[in-house]
């Protein structure tokens, strides 16, 4: 199982990698798909079923089909002519924030103690499971999320509507 | 299988029910009525729905309970946030009019989408999960990436609302991470539970890192440096009105969650978030005060006065007692109250399309137009910090309480912050009232609802500046949940 | 065989940093956007990784308002980036200078 773990890890690490160093937008987006799915895998070996099912619906499925279809339909396929370094600063500081962030948490869970783990119930990350929590205690949120979505619709539409009468 | 249905009593989210019926109700007005009833009614409909709102509010006083299993505070804090809010939103709506219609613009969804995040706002303040804070973040933030970019010509505002949602999000991931990491320290996204955790089994590596993130999280929405950098384009390219309502309604949302979080649940580690914060604080003002000198347009003062206020608002949660979460509070409400009352003259003198933002735009003001002068100055006054008014005793308030905590620096530092700011407010009511108009002002369009919103709350502002007792009374009874 | 929880960590903050470069690093909107998501998806693996290692399903309910809301942010991000282009001919951030940054 591990060996598995690897294998998705390194695919998720690489194709990361190529997302950012990829001058071609299309290319990135595709690398970003395979992140995805390599993700979903890894969802798979957490005992999350559920979301490793909506990982691949919702991202891979929708919201890249979307980036994809933005960048068609700006035809952005032309590679970004030489980068740029302007506010380097900004640059240097926010890489070494990050830099600090992962070295941060790697030093932390190394000195981490794991609490026991409980037994596992075998319904664990089922539909089921996500389904009767998201009914009962996340309600509200749920409900929340109704608003959300309805706002990124307007949104859309005010934005990119082509003509205002 | 058995599943238990929390009870819910819907009375106490009778504000969000309210606010989200008529957004939606706005929407599909919009779609389906004539054209001749249509613009008018559009800001009296979202108007009414802010009244109702509060009432509702006003009628959840001194509840102390949780709902929805937890999901959310009904409680005197909410209570008086909601009532920032609500105040906030309806101002911002009357003062959206007539600047709408100039450029006709005066849609029924940006009344539907300010409603929303108004919506937003309020979860973000009653949040008992951390599930609900990062919700209410995110429901606030995106009608207002939308609406920063409402002026879809206009490339300013467009290069706002793609920096605000580029930088918004990304800072939304810091945030995120936060969650996560407090969630993997402890197992639980509920602040009382976080906090009861915290106090019982002290921190761990995760909820430090955790703890850490959510500061550059919320950081970045109240402006805080060194994630201000932001503020000043995004305030500058959005429509003014909606500048307006992100300068008072996102930071007051922000702070909220911002003084939940860390009064709840990190009490007890003080010593480890004072000093980053103590830095901080000292940056945001320095910054904010020393740039906001050399600004010319007035908008961009504005977000950079909007920054050190944000600045001075942290001396207050430093000093972490019940004077300086009281004194936010009082602060917050003065703060929108008097940062409206400046942006709605803003928006009447700037006349048609924005042609007259540049502070030199105000010569001769204080005598074609007396009126708007004087409650001009009121509101800059109270941002300075003088007395009698509300922005005086807000900052007395503050900076008592991080005396009282121990901080002599900070607030030292604060105060000469303070004496600096008086030079770039005061700079323009001098041009309004020494400076002779170069050329005739032209007419300023007033509607009655307007000059009476600005002349309300230029009393307003004095009123709880001379007599705070019943205000500051509230604002105690409103942080005696945090016991610290 | 579990995987240890450190693992997940360190997949996760790795993949946190990658995306908070590329956001600082590239000019492009749509890749810093495209670096935006893969933070978010980070977030979300150590999420799921914590969940599974407290057997609680809260971490899992995180994860899927994680999604909506990066569908919402991806739907109003593109309907921008779609404008600016209509206006301008391209989407680097850093020509959007008529503002100082």
């Amino acid at each position: 199982m591990q060996i598995i773990f690897f294998l998705l890890a390194a695919t998720a690490l690489i194709s990361g990698i190529m997302v950012v160093i990829q001058v071609n937008p299309v290319r990135s987006a595709l690398f970003l798909v395979l992140n995805f799915f390599a993700l979903a895998a890894i969802y798979l070996l957490a005992n999350a079923q559920f979301i490793a099912a909506i990982q691949i619906i919702v991202y891979a499925g929708a919201i890249m089909v979307l980036f994809l279809f933005v960048i068609m339909l700006l035809n952005l396929r032309q590679p970004e002519e030489g980068g740029a370094h302007r506010h380097l600063g900004q640059k240097i500081f926010g890489s070494s924030l990050a830099t600090a962030v992962i070295a941060l948490v790697i030093y932390k869970v190394f000195r981490m103690i794991v609490p026991p783990g409980k037994p596992l119930t075998p319904d664990f990350g089922s539909t089921e499971m996500v389904a009767k929590s998201l009914f009962t205690d996340y309600l509200l949120p749920f409900e929340m999320t109704s608003i959300l979505l309805l706002v990124a619709v307007v949104g859309a539409v005010i934005l990119a509507r082509s003509k205002v009468e | 299988m058995s599943i238990d249905i929390p009870t819910i009593c819907l009375t106490n989210i009778g504000p969000l029910i309210t606010l989200s019926v008529a957004g939606l109700l706005l929407l599909l007005f919009d779609a389906f009525s004539g054209k001749a009833m249509k613009k008018a009614h559009f800001h009296q409909f979202s108007l009414v729905a802010v009244v109702i709102a509060l009432l509702q509010t006003v009628w959840l006083w001194n509840r102390q309970t949780t709902d929805f299993s937890r999901m959310i505070y009904v409680d005197n804090f909410s209570f008086f946030f909601n009532v920032i809010f609500l105040l906030g939103t309806g101002i911002s709506i009357i003062l959206s009019v007539h600047y709408l219609e100039n450029y006709r613009k005066n849609y029924g969804e940006y009344y539907a989408l300010m409603l929303f995040a108004a919506v937003g706002m309020i979860l973000m303040a009653a949040g008992g999960n951390l599930v609900i804070i990062f919700l209410g973040v995110e429901i606030l933030s995106i009608p207002i990436y939308i609406l920063s970019g409402l002026f879809r010509e206009d490339l300013k505002s467009n290069e706002a609302a793609l920096k605000y949602l580029l930088l918004g999000a990304f800072s939304s991931a810091f945030l995120l991470f936060g969650i996560a990491m407090l969630y993997g320290g402890t197992g639980t996204f509920y602040l009382a539970d976080l906090a009861a955790f915290i106090k019982k089994s002290g921190m761990n590596g995760f909820t430090y890192v955790g703890m850490g993130l959510l500061i550059v999280g919320f950081g970045f929405k109240v402006s805080m440096a060194p994630f201000h950098m932001w503020t000043p384009d995004v305030y500058e390219g959005a429509p003014t009105s909606i500048t307006a309502f992100m300068s008072v309604g996102t930071k007051a949302a922000a702070f909220a969650a911002f003084l939940r979080v860390f009064l709840e649940v990190f009490p007890t580690v003080r010593m480890e978030w004072d000093l980053l914060l103590w830095v901080a604080a000292v940056a945001t003002m320095t910054v904010g005060n020393v740039t906001a000198l050399a600004q010319t347009n007035i908008k961009r003062m504005l977000a950079y006065s909007s920054i050190a206020h944000a600045g001075y608002i942290l001396v207050g949660l430093i000093a972490g007692n019940q004077l300086g979460a009281t004194g936010i509070l009082y602060y917050l409400l003065a703060y929108t109250i008097m940062n409206l009352g400046a942006f709605g003259v803003v928006i009447a003198v700037a006349r048609k399309k924005d042609n007259y933002l540049n502070i030199y735009d105000y010569a001769g003001l204080g005598f074609q137009y007396p009126g708007l002068a004087a409650v001009m100055s009121v509101f800059l006054f109270s941002l300075v910090g003088m007395p009698p008014t509300a922005g005086f005793l807000g900052k007395f308030y503050l900076f008592s309480a991080a005396v009282e905590a121990g901080y002599i620096w900070l607030v030292i530092i604060a105060v000469i912050n303070s004496l600096i700011s008086v030079y770039y407010y005061l700079r323009i009511t001098v041009i309004m009232y020494m400076q002779p108009a170069e050329a005739d002002l032209g007419p300023v369009a007033m509607t009655p609802v307007v000059n009476a919103t600005l002349i309300i709350s230029a009393l307003a502002v004095l009123l709880i500046g001379i007599f705070p007792g019943s205000i500051f009374q509230l604002a105690m009874n409103s942080v005696k949940i945090f016991g610290s | 065989m579990e995987i240890p929880i450190s693992y997940y960590l360190i997949l996760s903050s790795a993949l946190f940093a990658i995306g908070t470069v590329g956001v600082l690093i590239r000019r492009n909107a749509i890749i810093i956007f495209m670096s935006i998501e893969m933070m978010l998806n980070a977030v979300n693996l150590s999420l799921v990784a914590f969940s599974d290692l407290h057997r609680s399903i809260d971490g899992q309910m995180l994860v899927f308002f994680v999604m909506v809301v990066a569908a919402a942010e991806v739907a109003v991000g593109l309907a921008l980036i779609y404008v600016i282009f209509r206006n301008k001919g391209n989407v680097y951030v850093d020509e959007l200078n008529i503002m100082k940054w």
